[in-house]
């Protein structure tokens, strides 16, 4: 479903994304981990088409299309979803009003139904039970004076009523707290299933140990420098980031051999 | 060549979808001004003796602040000055026959309203909306007259109330803005051509949007109108002004009054969605729209409620504000004022607390694109009678893109120890954030920015009228189309 092949990624003339390259099928979950700064939030903006983060060489394939130069809005629609790590906030625009012009504009683009506000409103106490989570937030502002775990859970919903292929959850876990953290990842088990494929960027395991990954890759200094099935993530959670820093010395150099034929 | 640019102007001026001139004959009084010209007028209408010796009294006066200085200055605008010589200051359609009903209204300017959406046949009419329409300096006609006289509510032009309430205007006719109150309120008293007028009975709800339609048409004429409304103890009345004009590479002036009166326990709800010519992408053209509206809260316990959405004009300098005298009286101003291109406006309120326990709330949203230049400009003062005195202002600019301005002035005076005020502002960007987080839910970037634009105008838009609402959403919509980079 996914192919990212050899991707360097710039931003304001940093090299951020150092040749890239992951397949994510089917039915897959991916984990992607790794410490502070090592790229894996420019990955999921690189996915997902964030203005200001230049491919400077490498493709992007999703669904037999190259998509490394289109636009964000043609990429959701095509089935990209992203969960902000930091979910934005939209004052003075009600939630299901947000959600339902967000749902009809990818129904347009794939010239099916749009809802009215009424068919919408079904649809969408349908899926907050998918996710747990409070209706009345859905009358509030879109993430105004909603808390942590609030926002975390909202971009959970939006991937429930989106129902996208590929869905990039950027830290979905961080500031929750483990009752939280096993609600938001039940609602992901849910949504998961054999035609969309899920990956899952985090800094800690511990989502992991609810929802399993087929596949976890070290992310470091924008580069993958192992990939792994589930255990590789208890050896995180075990030994940290540091005993990977080999892998990444001997990777540069054979990027440095690499470049030089 | 020529047609090339005539092509390049009709693209760049697409947006303003107003911008056509009805063909109609007028009759014109001579360009400029001079104390004959207010005689012209005045006997034109033939108006009653108190009425030209107002206007004439306001003229000399005029000519004093003239020899002083051109027109005030303390404003955030720029325009060169106006040669007030070189404006034709009544411009009237000239009517076939004496007119006595809708029928007889010229075609050519009932489907003028047509085509601006605002049907003047009864039958075609807007679903609980009466409406005045004013055509160049002059009341074309006024529909549902006789549906409201049912409840005592007078609602018809100001040339018709002069004629048939003459006791009624005596009695308030600058009783709230005096000829005296500023430069362009001056002129407006010595030349005002016509308007609303608008008595709403003791106890009576008016059961109708009242609506006044302004529309320029003349090119070198100046539009100014005068609106009176009085609402008698324990009346409520909703109303609401459009206005339009065609597109003209000269700048034409717009300099109207607006009075609003209360009694005890009375309310009005007067809503503007202001859409004047604003000029080309250049800045060439566009309306001067230069206001005066101000209401007295007279009776206790009455309020006083404006909600404005400025897109239109070149230029937009009004300050709508209450005098909040009854005890216990409200004042609210909420306004959405959007400049694009170089669009300039420079608006706000002032609260006048004078009786004890009064209320004031201000919500201005002052939107900047393009290189155009928005300033907040308000005044709240508490008198030192006024105790307990309260007021909320809340100021927030938005900005679209790096060469426009917003600017804030806020004064306070306070002479009472009591008062409580509240003061609030942020000014934020349509910054990339959001649009992403937008885009990435498969929204275009239009879809985007109208949303966002939309948001931030929420708490002003909601209490427009329901129609209207959905019209002003529509225009930001219009207005802002392609301005997302």
């Amino acid at each position: 479903m996914l192919e990212i092949k050899n991707l360097n990624v710039s931003t304001d003339n940093t090299h951020i994304l150092k040749g890239i390259s992951l397949k994510v099928s089917a039915g897959e979950i991916h984990a992607i981990m790794g410490p502070n700064g090592s790229g894996k939030s420019s990955l999921a903006f690189s996915l997902a088409g964030k203005p200001g983060y230049n491919v400077t060489s490498g493709e992007i394939i999703f669904d037999k299309t190259n998509i490394t130069s289109m636009e964000p809005e043609g990429r959701a629609r095509a089935g990209i979803f992203l969960s902000f790590q930091h979910p934005v906030e939209v004052p003075g625009v009600r939630l299901d009003q947000f959600l339902r012009a967000s749902f009809n504009a990818i129904n347009k683009s794939r010239e099916m139904d749009q809802l009215d506000p009424l068919q919408f409103d079904k649809k969408l106490k349908e899926r907050l039970k998918v996710v747990d989570m409070d209706p009345a937030l859905t009358k509030r502002f879109v993430n105004t004076g909603f808390s942590g775990g609030e926002k975390k859970r909202n971009e959970i919903l939006q991937m429930a009523i989106l129902q996208p292929q590929l869905a990039v959850l950027d830290e979905p876990d961080s500031g929750l707290d483990v009752d939280a953290l096993k609600s938001v990842a039940d609602a992901i088990n849910k949504l998961r299933h054999s035609s969309n494929a899920i990956i899952i960027i985090t800094h800690y395991q511990r989502i992991l140990e609810y929802v399993v990954p087929d596949a976890v890759h070290i992310l470091m200094d924008g580069r993958i420098v192992k990939s792994g099935n589930k255990d590789l993530a208890r050896e995180v959670e075990s030994q940290g980031y540091e005993q990977f820093a080999n892998y990444l010395s001997n990777q540069s150099h054979l990027t440095e051999k690499e470049s030089r034929q | 060549m020529a047609t090339t640019n005539e092509d390049l102007k009709t693209i760049a001026s697409q947006q303003y979808q107003y911008g056509w001139v009805t063909d109609v004959e007028s009759e014109e009084a001579p360009k400029g001004l001079t104390e004959d010209t207010i005689r012209w007028i005045s006997s034109k209408k033939n108006e009653p003796q108190f009425m030209l010796d107002w206007r004439l009294k306001a003229f000399r006066h005029w000519g004093k602040l003239v020899g002083k200085s051109e027109s005030p200055t303390w404003a955030n605008i720029s325009h060169p000055p106006i040669d007030y010589q070189n404006i034709i200051y009544y411009s009237a359609p000239k009517p076939k026959k004496k007119l006595d009903s809708l029928d007889e209204v010229d075609p050519e300017l009932l489907s003028a309203y047509e085509k601006l959406g605002i049907p003047l046949d009864e039958q075609k009419r807007l679903a609980g909306v009466a409406v005045d329409a004013i055509f160049d300096s002059v009341s074309i006609a006024t529909t549902f007259q006789e549906e409201l006289s049912k409840h005592g509510i007078i609602f018809c032009s100001f040339s018709d109330a002069l004629q048939n309430y003459p006791e009624l205007i005596k009695k308030y006719l600058g009783s709230v803005v005096p000829y005296t109150d500023n430069f362009y309120a001056c002129l407006n008293a010595a030349v005002f051509s016509d308007g609303s007028f608008c008595y709403v009975p003791k106890g009576v709800r008016c059961p109708l949007e009242l609506t006044t339609y302004f529309r320029i048409n003349s090119a070198n004429t100046g539009q100014f109108e005068r609106t009176l409304i009085i609402a008698d103890e324990g009346s409520y009345v909703s109303y609401l002004e459009g206005c339009s004009a065609p597109i003209r590479d000269e700048n034409q002036l717009h300099a109207a009054v607006v009075e609003l009166i209360t009694l005890d326990n009375a309310e009005i709800k007067y809503s503007t969605i202001q859409n004047w010519y604003p000029g080309d992408q250049n800045g060439k053209g566009g309306i001067y729209n230069f206001v005066t509206k101000r209401g007295k809260c007279q009776g206790k316990d009455s309020k006083i409620s404006w909600t404005q959405v400025e897109t239109g004009s070149a230029i937009t300098w009004k300050y709508p504000s209450v005098i909040l005298l009854g005890d216990n009286s409200i004042g609210e101003f909420y306004s959405v004022a959007l400049t694009k291109g170089y669009q300039q406006a420079d608006t706000g309120t002032k609260m006048i607390h004078i009786g004890k326990n009064t209320k004031s709330k201000i919500i201005s949203k002052g939107i900047s694109s393009g290189h155009g230049n928005n300033t907040y400009r308000g005044l709240v003062r508490i008198m030192p009678k006024a105790d307990d005195a309260h007021n909320f202002t809340q100021c927030d600019s938005l900005l679209i893109g790096s060469s426009c301005g917003a600017h804030t002035a806020p004064y306070v005076e306070v002479q009472n120890k009591s008062a409580h005020l509240e003061h609030e502002a942020f000014t934020s960007k349509v910054d990339e954030d959001k649009l992403f987080y937008c885009n990435q839910r498969g929204m275009s970037g239009e879809e985007a920015q109208s949303l966002i634009i939309n948001g931030f105008c929420k708490e002003v838009f909601r209490e427009l009228p329901f129609e209207f609402a959905v019209e002003a959403t529509r225009l930001m919509d219009l207005n802002l189309e392609g301005s997302v980079g």
